[in-house]
């Protein structure tokens, strides 16, 4: 079955494709990497996926459904999580409460946010996030206060408490130390038992260790797609990376 | 356990606030017990100003516009149609709700600088309207309410609104029921989603949230509130004018807030009280009393961007809402 | 008198306000053009341009061509110099951030407006025209002074479109204005033409003051009106686009004359301001900008 499939996607930015064409199809729980140069237009792809930006042409289907024409906070509902590459959590609240904030959004996505719910629950959650990234103990600190690394790991925590269906990594491991590294491609492996995970990554290393399939872009468009394997002995791949 | 402390802790805080307030009518002397009330009224029209631009983190410039339409509605159906004066103040209040809800439509969507340009241009066109027709409201001369329209009975209670005593717990009525809402509300996970609006817009939407229909919420729920501040500001002190409409009336409210502390909940009563007093004092040696206004903003911008609750909770108190 | 000569005072009444409001809106325009910043206290600089007038003028009292002559020179750099201020005690240590500095310059508009009224007083004051004259049509006679002051606009608003396209320091400004932060790598002492132009577009509403007082008396008060003209012309000529702005001035001021005599002024601010919001909500670039790129 398919689980999120775009036909034709396409997006340029006045006259410039960064998107082009892409039919990319992804099966429930496998972790998908995207791999490609700079400016290859990876993250404008899982912009266009989670709705960040619209897209000039082609549509998308999720589970079924058209989802082209929703808004990002509905793919959200339905189960499309995207975590930013560039660090973008609330700092000037606590982990605590940037957590909160998913929390009570997957606890209230299909009833009004006004009625009741439960702040035990709420709180036990935010707690089972932040346990999950390593981060339990430091629920009262003011996110803008912490290390980068554990920033990222907040995104990521903030990310699984929406109970993502497809979880949207863009370049996690930027910025991490080697032991960082390590600890959360455990903590992928144990996400993607419930998720299905969409990875945009740069360290190869990463990439080789956590995907199931490799997607490789290059200009817009899709230049290969295949297991690890297969995409380390593509010799086009090998030729779009050594040419740049 | 922590959070049941910090609970314990914002409701002792609020609820010793209100009990302070309560005990203060028994021993001011008259002329303060009128200035009190009257300052109970402006800074619940303080604390509405301070859920949109505190709490949600939109900068308003024409919240006179639903003060006044609370003033007007409530004042002028009473007025001509002599209204029992809590049904007045039920219009007056939807009255103001409706603007907040048609401006927000619109204005909405714009942000930053463009929503404080629109927002003023509005409550201007809503001034220069209450001059206009000039015939109903008396432009800037006003109405005085007659004491009759202010008496009347309640569930078996008879109230004069012009009695110093009822006037003056009734304004603390409404500044109480004001507080309780705002400290719900902001302790609430919809005033947790504000907060989140207020610090970072896209990524409150990439959590899942539609940003801007807690905006229009959030700027409904603060136009009702200064609205039923207007309401009650007729009411118990008789008076209506196209003054309260004047943008005048939009900067003090900023200026409150500041002073008081954005984004806090006792912030608005600190600097509504301190303004008012600051003002009258300082109208007693001067006629361009105003030029207070102009220093303290230029001030409080410059060095104390956090106002005083503000300050305090960074430095004492992460606990208080 | 007949419909016909009833249009020819309004139009000649709006043509006078359209080029007054042309200065003052354009001094508007390039603060926010060139420092993203709306500086709501620009009707103050309007309103002490006029109370100057009437201060220097009193100097002279057997000389109004003279003493007219003092305020023109005079009051422009009086304010000019209080703008510096200004900008050096309080919008630069705000870093121009566009929010809080909208607050501090509402600090301002009292603490100008309210400076005054301590000095000068409550008082509406009169300023003897320069020359006084009438041009005679055959149902009115209409005031020499009014074609000067046209003149006078129409001269200043050439320098300025000249000032800002064909010197040196204009194009400064225009760099700046496009990416202050590259401007600054290539050497532009940006603080310096943030000062110079947040005194520019003082002392243009400065001028477009000393040219309308001895038209309307000189009062604390008098810088609203002008302020929430320019904003409306500003706005709908286009945040960027001086062309916009001169252009609208002239639709504004005229539309506004020409309605005035006709119908109540009021109704005719409430239909403008209205105008302006819609137009700042669904065409943010004016009506005359292009479309957002």
């Amino acid at each position: 079955m398919t689980f999120l499939a775009t036909s034709a996607l396409s997006r340029s930015f006045g006259g410039l494709a960064a998107v082009a064409n892409v039919d990319l199809a992804l099966v429930p729980g496998e972790i998908r990497a995207i791999i490609g140069p700079n400016g290859a237009g990876k993250t404008t792809l899982v912009s266009l996926i989670s709705g960040r930006v619209p897209p000039s042409s082609g549509s998308i289907v999720f589970e079924g459904d058209d989802i082209t024409d929703l808004k990002p906070w509905e793919r959200v509902l339905r189960g499309i999580v995207y975590t930013f590459q560039i660090t973008s959590v609330f700092r000037n609240l606590t982990l605590g409460e940037n957590v909160a904030l998913s929390v009570q959004r997957a606890l209230t996505r299909d009833r009004p946010i006004w009625r009741h719910i439960d702040s035990d629950l709420v709180a036990e959650e935010v707690k089972a996030a932040l346990d999950r990234v390593g981060l339990g103990l430091r629920a009262d600190e003011v996110a803008g206060e912490l290390a980068y690394g554990h920033q990222r790991l907040l995104e990521v925590a903030m990310g699984l408490a929406l109970k993502p269906k497809l979880l949207i990594l863009d370049e996690p491991t930027q910025g991490l130390s080697e032991q960082e590294i390590a600890d959360f491609c455990a903590l992928v492996r144990i996400i993607s038992l419930d998720a299905t995970i969409l990875l945009i990554e740069h360290n190869m290393d990463v990439v080789m260790a956590l995907a199931d399939r490799i997607t490789v872009m290059n200009n817009g468009t899709l230049l290969a797609e295949g297991t690890p394997d297969e995409i380390m002995a593509n010799a086009e791949v090998q030729c779009a990376y050594l040419g740049n | 356990m922590r959070l049941r402390l910090a609970d314990r802790r914002i409701w002792g805080l609020h609820l010793g606030l209100i009990a302070v307030l309560f005990l203060l009518q028994f021993v001011l002397p008259d002329y303060h017990h009128t200035n009190v009330a009257r300052i109970l009224v402006l800074a619940t029209y303080a604390m509405g100003y301070n859920l949109l631009v505190g709490y949600t983190g939109l900068l308003s410039l024409g919240h006179a516009m639903f003060f006044a339409a609370g003033l007007y509605g409530a004042g002028l159906s009473i007025y001509y149609f002599d209204l029992h004066p809590v049904l007045g103040f039920l219009l007056g209040s939807a009255a103001a709700l409706v603007f907040a809800i048609a401006v927000g439509l619109i204005a909405l969507r714009t942000t930053g600088v463009a929503f404080m340009i629109v927002t003023m241009m509005f409550a201007q066109a809503f001034y220069l309207a209450t001059l206009y027709f000039n015939s109903i409201t008396r432009g800037d001369e006003g109405l005085v309410l007659a004491p009759e329209a202010r008496r009347f009975a309640f569930f078996g209670l008879d109230f004069d609104l012009a009695e110093p005593v009822t006037r003056y717990n009734m304004a603390l009525a409404l500044f109480v029921g004001g507080l309780i809402v705002c400290l719900m509300l902001v302790r609430s996970p919809v005033g947790r989603v504000m907060v989140a609006i207020r610090e970072n817009e896209e990524r409150t939407r990439m959590l899942g949230y539609n940003a801007r229909d807690y905006k229009l919420l959030a700027l409904s729920l603060s136009g009702l509130l200064s609205g039923a501040a207007g309401a009650a500001y007729v009411l118990l002190f008789a008076y209506m004018g196209s003054t309260f409409a004047g943008i005048q009336y939009s900067i003090l409210p900023l200026l409150w807030v500041l002073l008081g502390g954005v984004g806090t909940v006792v912030g608005p009563l600190i600097g509504t009280l301190l303004m008012f007093y600051l003002i009258d004092k300082t109208s007693e040696v001067m006629s361009s009393y105003l030029i207070v206004v102009g220093a303290v903003l230029v001030l409080l911008v410059l060095f104390f961007p956090k106002g005083i609750a503000g300050t305090l909770r960074a430095r004492y108190a992460r606990w208080m809402p | 008198m007949d419909l016909g000569p009833h249009l020819l005072l309004a139009l000649l009444e709006g043509t006078v306000a359209a080029f007054v409001l042309a200065v003052t809106a354009l001094g508007l325009s390039l603060v926010f053009g060139v420092m993203r910043i709306v500086n709501v206290a620009h009707g103050e600089f309007f309103m002490l341009g006029a109370v100057l007038a009437w201060f220097l003028t009193s100097l002279l009292p057997e000389m109004p061509f003279w003493g007219f002559m003092l305020a023109i020179v005079g009051a422009p750099l009086v304010v000019g110099m209080i703008a510096v201020m200004a900008d050096a005690l309080v919008l630069r240590r705000l870093n121009y951030e566009p929010e809080a500095t909208i607050v501090a310059t509402i600090g301002l508009l009292y603490i100008l407006q309210q400076a005054v009224l301590t000095i000068y007083g409550p008082d509406a004051r009169p300023v003897v025209a320069p020359i006084s004259f009438r041009v005679q049509f055959p149902w009115f006679g209409y005031s020499g002074y009014k074609f000067i002051a046209i003149g006078a606009a129409a001269l200043l608003l050439l320098a300025a479109w000249y000032g800002v396209t064909r010197t040196k320091f204009g194009l400064i400004m225009r760099a700046t204005q496009f990416d202050r932060e590259t401007a600054q790598a290539f050497g532009v002492p940006v603080k310096l033409v943030y000062a110079a132009v947040f005194a520019l577009g003082a002392m243009l509403a400065a001028l477009a003051g000393v040219l309308i007082v001895p038209l309307q008396q000189a009062h604390y008060l008098m810088g609203l009106d002008p302020l929430l003209l320019s904003f409306i012309v500003v706005i709908i000529g286009g945040l960027d686009s001086l062309k916009g702005t001169i252009l609208a001035a002239f639709i504004i001021g005229i539309s506004d004359g020409i309605i005035s005599v006709f119908f109540s002024p009021t109704l005719a601010k409430i239909i403008a301001t209205l105008a302006v919001a819609l137009v700042l909500v669904f065409r943010p670039n004016g009506l005359f900008g292009g479309r957002s790129r």
